[in-house]
């Protein structure tokens, strides 16, 4: 029999990562999927009983969102309005049952294109913290995720958790939207996500923007950040979005849209979230 | 609680709870808990659907919060708490929340249910009187593919408000019309119900198919028993040279399928070989590893291709790749359309469309001595016996089908799938054989609705009154012929709509390509071809300036008219009716949208309207039911009823039916469904006969029964007849007479009396000009659809849909509701997001049918004009809630947006491409 391991202690799971190939497992969402028909025969290391990488954390200047916590927990967290575009996405994922058992970090490990959780936690600014039995290192989520269903992490790295920093100003806001061909169960044709963060003027003076499923990894927009400095808050902002700046987005051909269309969608998606987010924040 | 025993707790074994219990599971702890539920704690309740998360028919309570079984490790389950749908009802007792699912009729084929039930109770738990948002929420992740959902949503809210709805059956006499709640519902809401993947026998061997991945390909097979010789638990593997007739269809000039290929692949999913052995072992092998080799050719795919002079022959002997062709020709159609004040004329185009089943096929089979049985899901279990006993050279008596209950069907459980050769594995190894696809192969090997492209030209006078049509059908039947010849055949009889139409030309023609076999769904080519005559229902409508309603009401064919085969309806054609039931909705319904369009902003609503017709049953062919009802002397009734419930609801309906016929309460009677050596040919689930078919002969036979029993108590007619015990109490005014079973002569099962009836509706079959009377009756409707369509983004939203559908009689109004109901979720899909992909779209995430949050509020309007042949006037309506669904859509998006859709699915990239063609969106 393949050994299946399910530590109680990171240590030993990092030790056991660093001494052979084994998959990782945690909310199954994307493990048990990929492996319709095929025997079920490969050395698994389950990670759903560290328990120390379960509750969401308020620290000094970041949030930590840690590799057990699923979606669900994040739409339970008593999280400021900076998360509730994280929190649309959740709710967005699978159905219920996913929600209740997948996993943020796990969703980001799979690097799916479509990834509901990537393009909020770009907006976000977030990193992830990875782990070997040797040292522990944080990087950007943006570099993190290298492609379509390529990411930095090593075989002997798990990723412990995903870290979103406080925002600086005291307004601010996130916000998602997803658009699928059905209401639920859907995979996403866009996903747009907005982070914006409004001077005491009420004027933006960060601004964060996100498309997803529209190029191998989602991508943030800076020509629109940039034209969104200084703007004041409200349903307008969504006219800041041009052509040119939804251009840097290379979507494919698929059966769920064609390229162009998508395009045309992310300049509608991101203006709406703009707008949605303008009124909002 | 059922099936094997908790395992003892052993070391190595997982131990948790299920339903309360303590239970320990002693296998490896990556296997699937749904796997564990099943096969080790026998808990078959929950189903298996997909095993990727998109379906959720397994989804059961982890401490308290619905996860998808299939998606989690047994390991996982360690010291928590399992709650199976087998959880839910205490003591036998339905909890609150079940039996307002039995009322409502939130279950029909029942896969689903377990899965529905246990979301529902998560929901309820944490909201114990929701909103119907948060029950959509609550329940989106669990596909159904018969009910519709509203009666599911319905069934949630009332859970909370316990309603009023009448669970008890009707006494005697009163059953039809009744809504009486399904006999089979206890089970499939316990989970108790047996599917065909849920008896499979422990020492069960397992055979998988290794199936092409190329659409076309020459194939050459190394020495595949090297492979079993090679392989611990592999015990054979079978090729075509196993098997005895390596053929199967359904037309027997027809036999074009090969059980396994001989040396070509026609599809991609086209069987080659089967492994036979343990369910590990045979899982084990890759198929790359196989000594099976292809030499790609190139395929035909689509019609076009099909059609080019000097295309690659599907099958060699089909020239041009033509199945079939047939037509209707009625007058003059060129002639009078050159006459036509105004005529409309378009293209339009379909795709393949999957059944999407819950339930993926399933079955086992065994060897009795000389003879085999099988235990599957199915709808028409005597082909399956004849066709499997063809396949093995064995006469039709040596092979018996016991039908499970069938998790869905929709036409595409009528070919065979896994019978021939688990059939032939239990014959040659002389041990119980099973199989069960995974999703991805039901989706690659089941049949497909086929894609059809037509062209058509509708005219009428200046008064709006059609004068002809003209229509040409294609149809792409993919690599085998399956139901091709039937949907060529109905479809030009269903061209011109559910209109009186003078001069009719219309053809159809079916051809061969390399894509999955094209065989029966739910309305055999109809549905498309109400695509076609509605948009040009509108078009001439918008040609006169005529209102979409009065239209068709002018139009509407009418008893005395004859359709395009010259048959003058008798009777029951209630397309008016529908129209005149839905007239003041659909004035409302334009109100509306002008009023809503009176905001700027992306959103635009329409309403849209769309018509049909549908002949029950089999087109210009025999196709008798026969049925018996027994009395035994411990007077017992059984229906002996060989029609399987595929969840629309035969086996309530035919219980009504006979009940009122013999006149008693609908509960005395039991049931034997579906058994070959049991019951008589019933005929097959499809075409929408059961009732009107299967429903008459058990009319017949409970009055032949009632008949029997007032001639031995020398009894009139209105005499009452009263069961208790071994006893028969015959009342015929203040005559009481008494009829001691015991007494009367049995048979060797016991029958003392019985009756049976048989009833072939009366149709003849067409001449060379499609002329004739092809169905002993039509069932009509009409529908309204209100959608609002996102400009910009090319999404589309129904709003509401109102229906109303001439059933002649509804015997269960509950159970047409929601065979209304479904059709429409499936007319959603097949208009807006239903399209089967070879090598794509193989699974339910990238195959997307609508979801609970996409099927609107549906009103249903029942419009009873009897159809005096049919069992207490019923019709049929198994198929006619989908037909107009789509073109009702279709129609309001034209009337939202101006754009007309020629090609279905509307996805949102082309209706989006054809809204900024228009410069409608921005």
């Amino acid at each position: 029999m393949p050994d299946y391991l399910r530590p109680t202690a990171l240590d030993d799971a990092l030790a056991a990562l660093g001494s052979r190939r084994l998959t990782v497992l945690a909310g199954g969402t994307d493990f048990y999927p990929a492996r319709v028909g095929k025997p079920l025969d490969e050395p698994v290391l389950d990670i759903t009983a560290l328990e120390s990488l379960r509750a969401i954390e308020k620290r000094a200047d970041h949030w930590r969102i840690p590799a057990l916590a699923t979606w669900s927990d994040i739409v339970r967290a008593d999280l400021p309005p900076w998360f509730d575009g994280l929190k649309l996405a959740a709710l967005e994922i699978g159905g219920r049952q996913v929600q209740n058992a997948g996993t943020l970090c796990g969703n980001l490990c799979n690097a799916s294109p479509a990834a509901d959780g990537v393009p909020v936690l770009l907006s976000l600014g977030a990193e992830v913290e990875l782990a070997s039995h040797e040292r522990r290192e944080t990087m950007p989520l943006a570099a993190f995720i290298r492609g379509n269903r390529e990411t930095a992490i090593a075989p002997d790295q798990l990723m412990l958790a995903v870290r979103v920093p406080r925002p600086a100003a005291e307004r601010a806001r996130g916000h998602f939207l997803k658009l699928g061909a059905r209401r639920y169960l859907v995979i996403s044709i866009v996903m747009a996500a907005a982070a914006l963060e409004a001077g005491a003027d009420g004027r933006i003076v960060r601004a964060a923007v996100a498309v997803g499923a529209c190029s191998p990894v989602a991508r943030r927009l800076p020509a629109l950040e940039e034209a969104l400095l200084g703007r004041a808050c409200d349903e307008s902002l969504g006219e800041a979005v041009t052509d040119a700046h939804v251009a840097p987005l290379a979507p494919l051909d698929d059966a769920r849209g064609s390229a162009a269309y998508r395009l045309d969608a992310a300049r509608t998606l991101t203006a709406r979230t703009l707008a949605e987010l303008g009124s909002m924040i | 609680m059922s099936g094997n025993g908790p395992c003892a707790a052993s070391a190595g074994a997982t131990a948790f709870t299920v339903n309360g219990r303590e239970v320990a599971v002693a296998a490896p702890p990556l296997r699937r808990l749904a796997d564990a539920l099943r096969d080790d704690l026998g808990l078959t309740g929950t189903k298996v659907g997909c095993n990727a998360g998109d379906c959720g028919a397994c989804t059961v309570l982890l401490d308290g919060e619905q996860v998808c079984s299939c998606m989690v490790s047994l390991a996982q389950a360690r010291g928590r708490h399992v709650t199976t749908v087998e959880g839910l009802a205490a003591n036998g007792r339905l909890n609150r929340l079940q039996r307002a699912f039995l009322r409502h009729g939130a279950a029909q084929c029942g896969a689903c249910t377990p899965g529905m039930l246990i979301a529902a109770t998560e929901l309820l738990r944490a909201s114990p009187r929701p909103r119907p948002a948060e029950v959509m929420d609550g329940l989106g992740g669990v596909l159904c593919r018969c009910t519709g959902y509203r009666k599911i949503v319905a069934a949630v809210l009332d859970a909370a408000g316990d309603g009023p709805l009448p669970l008890a059956a009707p006494p005697a006499g009163a059953a039809v019309g009744a809504r009486m709640p399904k006999p089979d519902g206890m089970p499939k809401l316990t989970g108790a119900e047996r599917y065909g993947a849920d008896t499979v026998p422990a020492d069960a061997l397992w055979l998988r198919i290794v199936r092409s991945p190329h659409d076309s390909a020459r194939v050459t097979l190394g020495d595949l028993e090297a492979v079993a010789a090679a392989r611990p638990g592999v015990e054979r593997v079978l090729t075509a040279a196993d098997v005895p007739y390596n053929r199967v269809g359904i037309y027997p000039d027809l036999r074009d399928q090969p059980v396994l290929a001989e040396g070509v692949v026609r599809y991609r999913g086209d069987p080659v070989a089967a492994l036979v052995g343990t369910r590990q072992a045979v899982t084990a092998v890759r198929d790359e590893d196989l000594p099976i080799r292809y030499e790609p050719l190139p395929p035909v795919r689509g019609l076009d291709e099909a059609r080019t002079p000097g295309a690659p022959l599907v099958h060699d002997e089909t020239e041009g790749n033509k199945l079939i062709e047939g037509g209707v020709e009625r007058g003059d159609a060129q002639e009078a359309l050159a006459d036509c004040a105004v005529t409309a004329q378009g293209r339009f185009e379909t795709a393949f469309v999957e059944h999407a089943y819950i339930e993926p096929e399933a079955g086992w089979a065994r060897r009795v001595g000389d003879r085999v049985e099988l235990f599957v899901s199915t709808q028409t279990p005597v082909m399956n016996r004849d066709s499997t006993a063809e396949v093995l050279g064995l006469a039709p008596t040596q092979v018996r089908i016991v039908p499970s209950a069938c998790g869905g069907g929709f036409g595409g459980k009528l070919d065979v799938s896994v019978q021939p050769l688990t059939a032939l594995a239990a014959w040659l190894t002389a041990k119980p054989v099973a199989c069960v696809y995974e999703r991805p192969e039901s989706m690659m090997a089941s049949p497909k609705r086929h894609p059809t492209a037509i062209e058509a030209r509708f005219g009428c006078d200046s008064d709006g009154r059609l004068q002809a049509v003209a229509f040409d059908a294609t149809f792409d039947t993919g690599a085998y012929a399956s139901w091709g010849p039937t949907v060529a055949s109905r479809v030009p009889i269903h061209a011109s709509g559910p209109y009186a139409v003078p001069h009719v030309s219309a053809r159809g023609r079916a051809f061969y390509t390399n894509g999955p076999p094209a065989g029966a769904f739910r309305g055999f080519g109809v549905p498309q071809a109400a695509i076609a005559h509605e948009a040009l229902m509108d078009d001439l409508a918008d040609g006169l300036g005529m209102d979409r309603l009065e239209m068709r009401l002018k139009n509407a064919i009418r008893v005395g008219d004859a359709t395009a085969t010259g048959q003058v309806l008798e009777a029951s054609a209630g397309l008016a009716p529908c129209l005149e039931a839905l007239a003041a909705r659909w004035q409302r319904a334009l109100e509306d949208a002008t009023q809503t369009n009176r905001q700027d902003g992306p959103l635009r609503r329409g309403a849209g309207i769309g018509c049909m017709w549908y002949g029950i049953g089999n087109t210009a062919l025999s196709n008798p039911s026969s049925m018996r009802v027994a009395l035994d002397r411990e007077g017992r009734l059984t229906l002996y009823n060989g029609a399987v419930d595929i969840g629309q609801g035969s086996t309530t309906i035919l219980a009504q039916i006979c009940a009122d016929a013999l006149g008693v309460a609908a509960d005395r009677i039991a049931q034997v469904i579906g058994d070959t050596d049991w019951t008589e040919d019933a005929g097959k689930t499809s075409a929408s006969r059961q009732t009107f078919v299967s429903g008459k002969a058990a009319a017949l036979a409970g009055a032949a029964l009632r008949a029997a029993i007032l001639r031995e108590a020398n009894a009139g007619d209105g005499a009452r007849i009263e069961l208790a015990g071994g006893r028969v109490t015959v009342r015929d005014g203040a005559r009481r007479t008494e009829i001691d079973l015991g007494r009367l002569e049995a048979d060797a099962a016991g029958v003392v009396l019985e009756g049976t009836g048989r009833f072939d509706p009366p149709t003849t079959a067409l001449d060379a000009s499609g002329q004739g009377t092809p169905y002993a009756t039509y069932a009509f409707g009409a529908q309204i659809a209100v959608v609002d369509v996102d400009t910009e983004l090319g999404t589309v939203t129904p709003v509401r849909i109102h229906a109303a559908h001439d059933v002649g009689r509804a015997i269960n109004p509950t159970q047409v509701e929601g065979q209304i109901e479904g059709g429409i979720a499936q007319g959603i899909g097949l208009a807006l997001m239903e399209e089967y992909l070879p090598g794509r779209t193989e699974n339910l995430h990238d195959y997307l049918i609508p979801t609970i949050g996409d099927v609107p509020e549906i009103e249903v309007i029942i419009v009873e004009d009897p159809e005096p042949l049919g069992p207490f006037g019923a019709k049929g309506v198994g198929e006619p809630g989908l037909v107009p669904t789509a073109p009702a859509i279709l129609g309001a998006i034209r009337h939202a947006t101006g754009v007309r859709v020629t090609r279905v699915p509307a996805l949102p990239h082309r209706l989006r491409r054809a809204l900024r063609e228009r410069g409608t969106g921005r």
